[in-house]
């Protein structure tokens, strides 16, 4: 049983109302990964890492989050250090604060803010489609995954770090944003790694591996 | 080129048009040949590298949506990548049974027509970003020589009396995260897409916008990204009957300096 558990650790797929999130699962699945899509704290507390996916507007994010209950179960496991990774809006969310639509607060894990791409440098907003990330570094996330690699965004507004050391990896979009971020045991992409192929699923493998090693060291 | 758009790969879409779960092609919306089951071709234009599918279902009357559900969960189990699925969506209910089935984004065309408020309320309700506003345009005759077209609703059957650039414009006020273009005066000919059509509604709108409708060669895929200005392009015959390959495609657009993925 300890093997099996070694093997495949269990990972929480956060279902908070807010999209489709079977792709999620089964690219965690596909990558070796047992996932279980939940909405039960209880589920949360005892999982082995994490997932915080999320799309539509932060706001409605934020607030199915906060109905949920799920505010406090996830920041419970992000302060026991547990593997958390958060996709395009579940990385906004850890933001502190968003212009969306006004200004709301988020999870306030990362102090910065998130803003808006700008309309008038004749830019295509949703930024949609398949972009380069340029690591800032090595990072577990992006073991075996070349340098500016593609992955598939969708997204109008970004995260924007007071730290800049939290981020991992950069995208050009008009400017250069901060398309993933990685510190502790805290990992966030805004683009879709279910969505983006091979490298999105080797994404997800990584994260696999980072909760089993986390299990067992 | 779009000015600022940095390393943004243009995407080359494949189209399927699914009825009574097997892919067809229609050719100016009539004469159907069958072309195989979408979830195997959907698994090849993956491996071939395509950056997005999508499902037009043209039937879509409403004892057929069952099959088509079940197409979208089964092409959704092995395909990590962006799916798109259109025809007969006509509510939220509809929505988000597409959604959940593995959609990434749905696609909406006559409906919105019918009740322009069901896109701000899809959009409201899933996020732009999974609501494509499909827009089938007709060049209309101008004795002025300055052209116009007009929107075709229930799959191009019937005039809907609106101009397609204001069509455009207003669904994006709408919130559209995206228009999926198409040219029937170009459909199914394989001349090209309608150039003046496609760069009057890039210039228009500031969300992405998707060329479709008379891709017959590697050359019109171009040039609906060049001189069109579009995000993306969708065709169907081209890669159905093997003249080309997404990779292939893709291998032709990098020579000529047009960003894409590999």
């Amino acid at each position: 049983m300890n093997i099996e558990n070694r093997a495949s650790p269990s990972i929480v797929v956060v279902d908070y109302g807010m999209g489709n999130l079977r792709s999620v699962q089964k690219g965690l699945e596909k990558a070796g990964c047992r996932a279980t899509v939940s909405s039960d704290p209880s589920r949360i507390e005892s999982a082995s890492g994490i997932v915080l996916p999320g799309v539509g507007a932060f706001r409605d994010c934020m607030a199915n989050l906060v109905n949920s209950r799920l505010v406090d179960p996830v920041l419970g496991a992000i302060e026991e250090n547990k593997p958390f990774l958060g996709i395009c809006l579940g990385m906004q969310l850890l933001l502190a604060v968003s212009e969306e639509f006004g200004t709301h607060e988020g999870l306030g894990v990362v102090p910065g803010r998130v803003v808006r791409f700008d309309r008038n440098k004749n830019l295509k907003v949703p930024h949609m489609g398949w972009n380069r990330v340029h690591f800032s570094g090595p990072s577990p996330l992006f073991k075996g995954i070349p340098d500016a690699s593609y992955f598939y965004f969708v997204h109008s507004y970004y995260a924007d770090p007071d730290n800049s050391d939290v981020v991992s990896g950069w995208t050009n979009y008009g400017i250069r944003f901060c398309s993933s971020i990685s510190t502790g045991n805290i990992f966030a992409c805004q683009f879709h790694p279910e969505k983006s192929q091979h490298w999105g699923l080797k994404i997800l493998e990584n994260f696999g591996n980072i909760v089993v090693g986390q299990k067992e060291g | 080129m779009t000015g600022g758009s940095g390393e943004l790969a243009r995407r080359i879409i494949p189209c399927l048009d699914v009825t009574e779960g097997r892919v067809v092609k229609g050719v100016q919306f009539v004469n159907l040949i069958d072309a195989g089951d979408p979830v195997e071709i959907a698994e090849e234009y993956d491996r071939q590298g395509a950056d997005e599918i999508t499902f037009l279902d043209i039937t879509a009357s409403s004892d057929r949506r069952e099959i088509l559900l079940d197409v979208v969960k089964r092409t959704a189990e092995t395909v990590f990548i962006p799916l798109t699925v259109g025809g007969g969506v006509r509510s939220l209910e509809n929505i988000r049974e597409l959604l959940k089935a593995g959609a990434d984004k749905v696609s909406i065309n006559t409906e919105a027509v019918h009740q322009p408020r069901f896109v701000r309320e899809a959009s409201l309700k899933f996020g732009s970003q999974c609501i494509v506003v499909a827009i089938d345009a007709k060049r209309v005759a101008d004795p002025n020589g300055k052209p116009s077209w007009e929107v075709y609703i229930y799959g191009g059957r019937e005039p809907a009396g609106i101009d397609a650039v204001q069509w455009a414009r207003q669904m994006e006020e709408y919130g559209a995260g995206e228009i999926l273009l198409t040219s029937m005066d170009r459909d199914g000919t394989r001349d090209g897409y309608d150039i003046d059509l496609t760069s009057a509604i890039t210039e228009t709108v500031s969300i992405p916008v998707i060329a479709s409708g008379g891709a017959g060669t590697l050359e019109h895929l171009y040039e609906g990204l060049v001189m069109g200005g579009a995000s993306a392009v969708l065709a169907a015959s081209i890669f159905h009957f093997r003249e080309f390959t997404v990779q292939e495609t893709k291998e032709y657009l990098h020579s000529r300096d047009v960003a894409v993925r590999f």
